[in-house]
């Protein structure tokens, strides 16, 4: 399939801090990918980029476009949500819908009014007298309505109960999702988009610091629960990382036989957060084993 | 969680076959109709000032036989005088709103919008920042204008119908004022059309620029760098040219517009001079720099989020 982000060496500097290194990125039609780092890490800044919301260096082209020039000409096929709660306060929800089916060619009114009818907002409330949860579902209505190519979500469930969160994935998934789409999304809650995304990749301070598909994750990581006194043996196998729980070593490898892990312990796929926590750990204190 | 393969390409292609590209009218459009939505007060105050005013108007008809009788005594400049003032007064009133609401409404429309982050969801939808920043610049341009023009003729027809009834039933005679009210308004629309729009668009697009540019208190980066500018010309040079710039600029209109200098535009024998309007060099270097300040709100708006 097509890329549909294709970045080459992006770079983004406010003033002396570095907040994109020379990225290099490909995304194809129809992944959802999740990019996941610490706070600072530059996930924001790389999503500004490729939104057209801030310049850059190097070179990006989403959907075959400039985003930083072509701006709103992208913006028909791509829709976004920004972090939380940018949905103007004043505005009435009626009034919105107006105004986004005014705009925007792709815009289906009655598929976002359909949401909308299965939860309690009224198009007569304004945003600012909703809560919290119902401003993003309001908000994912209309995303969801719009018939875009790509969707950027920058921590969309910011803020929201574990409730909110769990629908809001729900319905990306099985109301959105149409193979076809791109979805690119951050967030800290990793575990609960582990099931969501067919592609991870993790940043930090601007770098970008491992790349896979979730099929490449699951058949080259393995998570070993080890006893104490088979420990050194499994430590020759050369883990990637190691934390203690439970009176065992629970060891991280990569690109290790599974039978061979079988004879040590309790072998499992490791979850996302597992080896974010690994592969940081490396980051911080370069070791020969460093996952690249 | 996929759609099987091969669904994906028929997806495609009716997407690709989606509606075209709306018409560049339609997000200007709706543009404009969001600033109306956000800003209420553009309608909201000279409707209000009009209503108290009629409010005022409606209690001094009492006396309005009594003031016709005695206005029929004296020479035809006074008699013209009494029966418009009332009028003048009305309009002064609602166009003294304008004035503070566009003012305002410049200084606010491209902060608020990065204030509270709407820019963001804003800046989600296919609306170059060229179609937005033009939006709020026709709403000072144009719409306000206008909706001026509109309230101050609607109210004054208010108080004609108002007045015309009560001196009818006393028996008095109404053409006259009919006629002079009407001359008012003409004169009205011509003052609000070369002073308030093309004479002053050089100061709303300043404030836009402002606006755009700074993160608090638009009205002080929007103020003091000016008297900055007029200070240290002063010491540096002991001259004041910049002042009277802005001077001039600010005063009700250059003289070109009407050929009495220095008096209100809807007083009685004034002459209107568009000719001379037109062709004053200061016009159009005006319209030139809101161009370019407009441009400049435009950019600033695009790298500011």
């Amino acid at each position: 399939m097509a890329a549909c982000i294709e970045a080459h060496g992006l770079r983004k500097a406010y003033g002396a801090t570095i907040a994109l290194d020379g990225i290099d990125l490909r995304l194809e039609e129809g992944r959802i990918l999740g990019l996941i780092g610490p706070n600072g890490a530059g996930k924001t800044t790389a999503l500004h980029a490729i939104l057209g919301l801030a310049p850059y260096q190097g070179e990006l082209k989403v959907l075959g476009r400039d985003p930083w020039t072509e701006r709103d000409r992208l913006m028909r096929d791509v829709s976004f949500i920004a972090d939380v709660a940018v949905l103007p306060r004043w505005i009435r929800v009626s009034q919105l819908l107006d105004y986004v089916a005014g705009v925007h060619p792709r815009f289906s009114r009655p598929k976002a009014e359909a949401f909308l009818a299965k939860t309690t907002i009224r198009a007569g409330s304004r945003v600012k007298e909703l809560s919290k949860g119902m401003v993003t579902q309001l908000h994912l209505a209309l995303v969801m309505a719009i018939d875009a190519r790509l969707l950027v979500l920058d921590e969309p469930t910011l803020g929201l109960d574990l409730l909110y969160r769990k629908q809001f994935y729900d319905s990306l998934l099985s109301d959105y999702f149409d193979g076809s789409r791109t979805i690119l999304l951050t967030t800290h809650q990793v575990e609960e988009i582990e099931h969501v995304l067919t592609d991870v990749m993790f940043i930090d301070r601007g770098r970008i610091v491992f790349a896979r598909s979730m099929e490449e994750l699951e058949s080259r990581f393995s998570e070993v629960r080890v006893h104490p006194d088979r420990a050194p043996a499994a430590r020759a196998l050369q883990p990637i990382h190691e934390r203690q729980g439970f009176g065992c070593s629970i060891l991280l490898f990569d690109g290790v036989d599974r039978q061979r892990l079988a004879a040590l312990g309790e072998v499992r796929a490791p979850g996302i957060a597992d080896l974010f926590v690994a592969v940081m750990a490396a980051q911080a204190a370069p070791a020969p084993a460093a996952v690249r | 969680m996929n759609a099987p393969a091969d669904a994906m390409p028929e997806a495609l292609a009716a997407r690709r076959a989606a509606p075209a590209a709306p018409p560049a009218a339609r997000p200007m459009y709706w543009s404009v109709r969001r600033e109306l939505w956000e800003y209420r007060s553009i309608y909201v105050a000279p409707l209000a000032v009009a209503a108290v005013f009629l409010l005022g108007f409606s209690i001094s008809l009492i006396r309005l036989p009594g003031k016709m009788r005695a206005a029929m005594a004296l020479d035809p400049v006074r008699q013209h005088a009494l029966i418009m003032q009332p009028y003048h007064l009305s309009a002064m009133a609602i166009m003294a709103t304008m004035v503070i609401v566009v003012l305002l409404y410049c200084l606010e429309a491209l902060t608020g919008e990065r204030r509270d982050r709407s820019i963001l969801f804003w800046k989600s939808l296919p609306v170059s920042d060229r179609t937005s920043v033009l939006a709020k610049a026709s709403i000072a341009l144009l719409v306000i204008p206008l909706l001026t023009c509109v309230i101050v003729v609607a109210t004054q027809l208010v108080m004609l119908v108002l007045s015309s009834v009560v001196l009818l039933a006393s028996g008095l005679s109404v053409t006259t004022m009919w006629a002079q009210v009407f001359q008012m308004s003409l004169m009205l629309l011509y003052h609000i059309l070369t002073v308030h729009v093309l004479w002053y668009a050089p100061i709303y697009g300043w404030l836009l620029l402002v606006s755009a540019w700074a993160r608090r208190a638009p009205f002080l980066w929007a103020s003091l760098p000016l008297l900055a500018i007029g200070i240290v010309e002063k010491l540096a040079f002991d001259t004041a040219h910049f002042g009277a710039l802005l001077e001039s600029r600010l005063k009700a209109g250059p003289e070109a517009v009407l050929a009495t200098a220095r008096s209100l535009p809807i007083d009685p024998g004034t002459h209107i001079t568009p000719g001379t309007f037109l062709a004053s060099p200061g016009l159009w270097i005006g319209l030139v720099v809101t161009a370019a300040f407009l441009a400049a709100a435009v950019r600033l708006r695009r790298t500011r989020g």
